[in-house]
């Protein structure tokens, strides 16, 4: 196979594994291209790229899914291979077919292999007819919802839809009963259609008790394939992976091999090349079903990576080269436990809500042994409600699981995160549960410990309210006057003549306003000292994190950093003065239904509109029975985060 | 550069007794304070903030920056004057920071009967604006005030310094410059009422505030008019009709918070120039200065042992060591600042006179504030002395002290007599700001030598009446006279008549300056000119 040789690497996604391809891209002495969409031109994966393509548009549609773009792109910046990352194009048969046709490298599988897996029904027929396992269920063509119901009647209830062309939860329902049944296929089918513009569903038997457990596996242009061990990425919420792990918590080598090699038979059978998963079920007897193959690089390859020392990007710049695998599968190393979780910006206490704005404080774990982030933004960057709202991930490495699990803990509790809500105070709790300590995992983990993971929010406790204050007034830059430098007065002593110092704040965390008054005639035994805020009590010396950026302070308290602020009586009123009785939008997106007219009378409870951001709906509803007094969005619109939608007049 | 080394051994034991004496009487200093910020006590403050009004204090500390200091003044006014508790005289008053600037700040207390204005309250009312008048502080009234102490009215409303002067000065102030804004958070009756019609802007608190120039009773009486007091004068008559007020506030919270707001837009520049340094702290710690002066007041002690305790970096360049060295004469920086400091070592001599006279000019002519610490009894009697002049000499060094227009800045940190109280800057003579330790004594003499004097006086009327005036008889006639000279040079009874800004803890005078020092930093320093130095 003769080619030009590859100098020039186009990374045709953005975040963080836009940042991590370039990253193995650079250190190959490769010169790296990105594209971004208008509103990504400073995102971190377009700064740290060597070259950079505008591509335009807002929308992954006007940018990171426009193909035409993509190979202008490609074009103009003398690249010869594409990665696709994961998302976007990365499964998409038609972008690797294109690609190929412009005469450049595709950094993926044939576009066969991607048309043979991409489709869930297709993919599950041919494995049947390799004998690999398969979950019993319909995956034909015919999508009306007779056919469904028929279809789950014979399977058994609970069942679980899918989108054909789907990945990452999207599009997938899990029905109860069939009462509920209508309302889920058609929720899932546009679901469907907005994120793969393919509306197709299949529907399967719902494992109870399931394990995900998943093959890496990694095949070359010659023919050999390896599997490079198993994930466990059990841990998952609604179907998205939010913990992952390899090896897989007690999978013995006998189930390793056979699922390894059950794997390698499924990619053989498509002519698979380069990096792919082979992604199974695994039930409590240890029998294992096929679920799907993703024919990509999988964002929690990182563990995979740190347990057998491997670079997987580097192997699939050398396959696509033409190079054979550089080992064979008795020399592929397992070394050690890996956990990975993945970043959120996202309010865990508000049903997980993707969180957009302004990332006003970033700060990552320190690097150390076994350590490792894989990032796609900095402090200063704005998350958009325009994609997926994955800030990273951080992976810990161990020579035993334990070693790994309270490594990842030590990095969360080093991360810092301000401006918008993030999942780090969840994933902490989740890495602390004691039966994730125990490996005690299955897909329902988070569903059932979901009142120790997700606790009801409690009051802050006065200690905090204290610590708050010392560290606010202690942060609070001194105020010199130009005209009288050295003033005493720009001091925040709180000095008075003859009785403790006296300082009075009104701050505000959560929610929650306090007013607090430090007036300790002793000296505190609170003190700031750079970032950490060191608390004396009781022989004991202990620190907090606190990072004042502006007019904030960011504060750890009990595993979870809260973003203080003074509170501000005029905002206060003005607010209290304001609109009343609408219903705002929970973030920036659009709307993708109206269900309502002004005059209409509604339920508690009642939908009223749906808004689509972060390609997930979201259902504004009654929060008490009334009439529709004014309607203040339409169909198709873009509405910003608090904007209010619909005004309701209580009955 | 001279720095001074303490002679004082601070393991000794008479510096134990030293400082046990005055760590005693700094203590019964800091409970009364602690005492008078309980304003109307406990059921008056519980029944001021059941209203969903803030108290006096806890207004100013959320008026303030976060962390501002406030540097009050007349804290112990009123004390023990009425025969009624009247704490602080039912109004506080200090400079604080809003907004960067450095403000003067007048809130009513109205948990003390009532916030109304007793004959001290106006007198505090009235300095406090001096303050911001001579030192060019923009004011903050925070009125709740019930209006004049109508039994009183004789001593508070018909005189020059009496309720009036208060909106003359605002006038006056307004004239100048000098922002006057009113916070109106409670009633503001009568006379009351032109605190907010007089200022630049003022701002209301909705169902809370009233302002009018007659009560619904009085309107009943004088025309039968029936009306609620909001309805006759709360924010929305004077926000939304009137135009009495400018600013419609929710609750306290929020018209503190406006308040801010109009001080953040007012453009404030500092006048006041003078060639700063970075602030060193003293090479001795404050709290020594307990040790320092000692137990038995009739001990001299040497002021540089003070200085040394006060100025950065304990140096201090003196002038004239070794001419007139009763008053210690030297150039220092305090907080950064450049100050004179005249200072008292002993009694008063013609050089002494003269030294700190030349010494003022110097500071004058150069626009360097003046530090006065006094320890006085005086100016030195005699034959010898009157026949060298030490009137004039005298003369020479109040002339200078009268007229010099740099900042001043006295402190009575031992005694306070006669002509001596003149001569270094006591209240008379315009002072910023007049502070007294609480062993320091203030009176037209001792307390011994008028009670001599009066005894010498009696014992020759005896004499000339062909009486006889026995020891005993002497020791009956003095004794009153010397509790009555006691009570009254204390202190307290100072402070509490305002003839003094506050007695403060020794240990915070470093600060107190520096604050005082850069408040007076607003104005601009200006030129002196000198009345004639008889020669």
């Amino acid at each position: 196979m003769s080619r030009t040789p590859l100098t020039t690497l186009l990374v045709a996604n953005r975040g963080e594994i836009a940042c991590r391809v370039m990253r193995t891209a650079k250190a190959l002495g490769l010169t790296t291209v990105a594209v971004h969409s208008a509103i990504d031109r400073e995102a971190r994966h377009s700064r740290e790229a060597d070259i950079r393509v505008d591509l335009g548009g807002a929308k992954a549609a006007e940018s990171y899914l426009d193909i035409d773009k993509l190979l202008a792109a490609a074009k103009a910046s003398g690249a010869q291979a594409i990665h696709p990352g994961y998302g976007f194009l990365s499964e998409n048969a038609g972008f690797a077919r294109a690609i190929e046709q412009a005469g450049l490298i595709f950094l993926g599988p044939p576009a066969s292999a991607i048309d043979a897996m991409g489709s869930k029904s297709a993919a599950k027929a041919l494995m049947e007819q390799a004998g690999v396992p398969l979950v019993p269920g319909y995956h034909g063509e015919a999508q009306d919802l007779e056919t469904f119901r028929a279809a789950a009647e014979k399977i058994g209830y609970p069942v679980l839809l899918k989108a054909t062309a789907g990945g990452g939860g999207k599009g997938m329902k899990v029905v109860e009963h069939e009462s509920q049944l209508g309302e889920a296929l058609a929720s899932a089918q546009r679901e469907a259609q907005s994120s793969f513009g393919d509306a197709r569903m299949l529907v399967e038997k719902y494992v109870l008790k399931p394990r995900h457990v998943e093959i890496q596996v990694f095949a070359d242009q010659h023919g050999n394939c390896l599997y490079l061990n198993e994930r466990d990425c059990s841990i998952q919420r609604r179907h998205q992976k939010v913990v992952e792990e390899a090896p897989a918590p007690g999978l013995s080598s006998a189930q390793r091999q056979a699922m390894g090699e059950a794997a390698v038979k499924a990619a053989q059978a498509i002519g698979y090349v380069g990096a792919g998963t082979v992604e199974f079920l695994l039930d409590a007897r240890g029998e294992f079903f096929f679920m799907e193959m993703n024919t990509r690089l999988q964002v929690e390859h990182p563990v995979t990576e740190a347990i057998t020392g491997l670079d997987l990007v580097a192997w699939q710049i050398r396959v696509a080269c033409g190079e054979p695998l550089p080992i064979t599968q008795n020399q592929v190393p397992l070394n050690g436990h890996a956990i990975e979780v993945r970043l959120y910006a996202e309010d865990p206490a508000n049903d997980f809500l993707p969180a957009t704005g302004h990332l006003a404080l970033y700060r990552e774990s320190a690097p150390g042994e076994g350590r490792r982030v894989d990032s796609g933004v900095s402090e200063g960057d704005d998350v958009s409600p325009f994609y997926d709202p994955m800030l990273g991930k951080l992976i810990a490495w161990g020579e035993t699981r334990e070693q790994a699990r309270l490594r990842l803990l030590a990095m969360l509790d080093e991360f810092a995160i301000g401006g918008l809500k993030s999942n780090i105070a969840f994933l902490r709790r989740i890495l602390a549960h004691p039966a994730f300590a125990e490996a005690e995992l299955d897909t329902g983990f988070i569903p059932r410990y979901q009142e120790q993971l997700l606790p009801a929010p409690q009051a802050l406790p006065a200690a905090f309210w204290q610590a708050a204050a010392e560290a606010f007034i202690q942060s609070q830059p001194l105020q010199p006057r130009t005209d009288d430098r050295y003033s005493p007065w720009a001091a925040n002593s709180g000095f008075r003549a003859g009785v403790p110092l006296q300082i009075s704040l009104h701050l505000t965390c959560n929610g929650e306003a306090q007013a607090i008054n430090l007036n300790q005639a002793a000296a505190s035994n609170l003190k700031l000292d750079g970032e950490q805020l060191l608390i004396d009590q009781d022989g004991l010396r202990r620190r907090h994190l606190a990072i004042r950026r502006g007019e904030t302070l960011y504060l750890q308290w009990d595993g979870e950093l809260h973003s203080v602020n003074r509170y501000d009586p005029i905002a206060e009123a003005d607010a209290s003065h304001s609109h009343q009785g609408g219903l705002g939008a929970p973030m920036n997106g659009s709307i993708v239904r109206v269900l309502v007219e002004v005059g209409q009378a509604v339920e508690a409870g009642t939908q009223l509109v749906v808004l689509e951001a972060m390609k997930m709906e979201h259902s504004i509803r009654a929060p008490h029975a009334g009439t529709v007094k004014a309607l203040f969005c339409q169909e198709g619109e873009m509405v910003s985060e608090g904007a209010v939608l619909v005004e309701l007049e209580e009955a | 550069m001279a720095t001074l080394h303490t002679h004082i051994n601070p393991r000794s034991a008479e510096f134990a007794t030293n400082s046990a004496a005055m760590l005693e009487q700094v203590n019964a200093l800091r409970s009364l304070i602690a005492q008078v910020h309980q304003g109307g006590g406990p059921k008056a403050q519980e029944r001021h903030t059941s209203r969903g009004k803030l108290l006096p204090r806890d207004r100013i500390d959320r008026l303030l920056d976060a962390g501002s200091p406030f540097l009050e003044i007349g804290q112990l006014a009123a004390h023990e004057v009425y025969g009624e508790d009247v704490p602080a005289a039912g109004v506080i008053a200090g400079i604080g920071r809003v907004e960067g600037v450095e403000c003067m700040i007048v809130a009513n207390d109205a948990t003390v009967k009532g916030g109304s204005y007793y004959p001290l309250t106006v007198k505090k009312h009235l300095r406090a604006q001096a303050i911001a008048l001579q030192n060019r502080l923009p004011c903050l009234y925070l009125v709740d005030s019930g209006g004049a102490n109508l039994p009183r009215q004789d001593e508070v409303f018909p005189d020059r310094e009496h309720f009036g002067r208060i909106f003359f000065n605002q006038a006056n102030m307004s004239a100048l410059g000098i922002p006057q804004i009113a916070v109106v958070m409670g009633s503001c009756t009568a006379g009351g009422a032109y605190v907010p019609a007089m200022a630049d802007e003022a701002i209301m608190v909705r169902q809370q505030a009233t302002i009018f120039l007659a009560g619904p009773p009085l309107v009943k009486a004088a025309t039968g008019e029936v009306v609620s007091a909001e309805d006759l004068g709360g924010a929305d008559v004077h926000c939304k009709t009137s135009g009495v007020a400018d600013h419609y506030a929710d609750n306290d919270e929020h018209a503190l918070a406006i308040a801010r707001r109009c001080v953040a837009n007012l453009n404030w520049h500092k006048l006041g120039e003078l060639q700063q340094r970075a602030p060193v702290a003293p090479l001795y710690s404050s709290e020594e200065l307990y040790g320092v002066v000692p137990a038995d007041a009739k001990q001299p002690f040497d002021v540089r042992e003070v200085i040394a305790r006060l100025v950065d970096g304990s140096v201090f360049d003196e002038f004239k060591a070794l001419f007139g060295t009763t008053l210690v004469c030297g150039f220092a920086h305090l907080h950064g600042y450049p100050v004179a400091i005249l200072a008292n070592n002993g009694i008063l001599f013609a050089e002494a006179a003269q030294k700190g006279a030349h010494f003022i000019e110097l500071a004058c002519q150069r626009g360097i504030p003046l530090l006065f610490l006094q320890n006085i009894t005086g100016f030195m009697v005699g034959q010898k002395y009157e026949a060298g002049g030490i009137a004039k000499h005298g003369a020479k060094l109040v002339t200078a002290v009268a007229c010099a227009q740099v900042p001043k800045f006295t402190v009575i940190i031992g005694g306070s007599f006669g002509a001596g109280n003149y001569g270094m800057c006591g209240r008379a003579y315009d002072p910023r700001f007049l502070w007294m330790w609480p062993n320091a004594r203030i009176g037209v003499m001792g307390a011994e030598q008028a009670a001599g004097v009066l005894a010498q006086v009696k014992r020759e009327q005896s004499e000339r009446s062909g009486q006889a005036f026995s020891a005993e008889d002497e020791a009956r006639l003095k004794q009153p006279i010397l509790d009555q000279y006691e009570h009254q040079g204390h202190p307290y009874y100072s402070s509490a008549r305002l003839w003094d800004d506050g007695v403060i803890d020794p240990a915070q005078t470093r600060e107190i300056l520096g604050l005082a020092l850069s408040a007076a930093l607003n104005a601009p320093i200006e030129q002196s000119r000198f009345g004639i130095f008889r020669m």
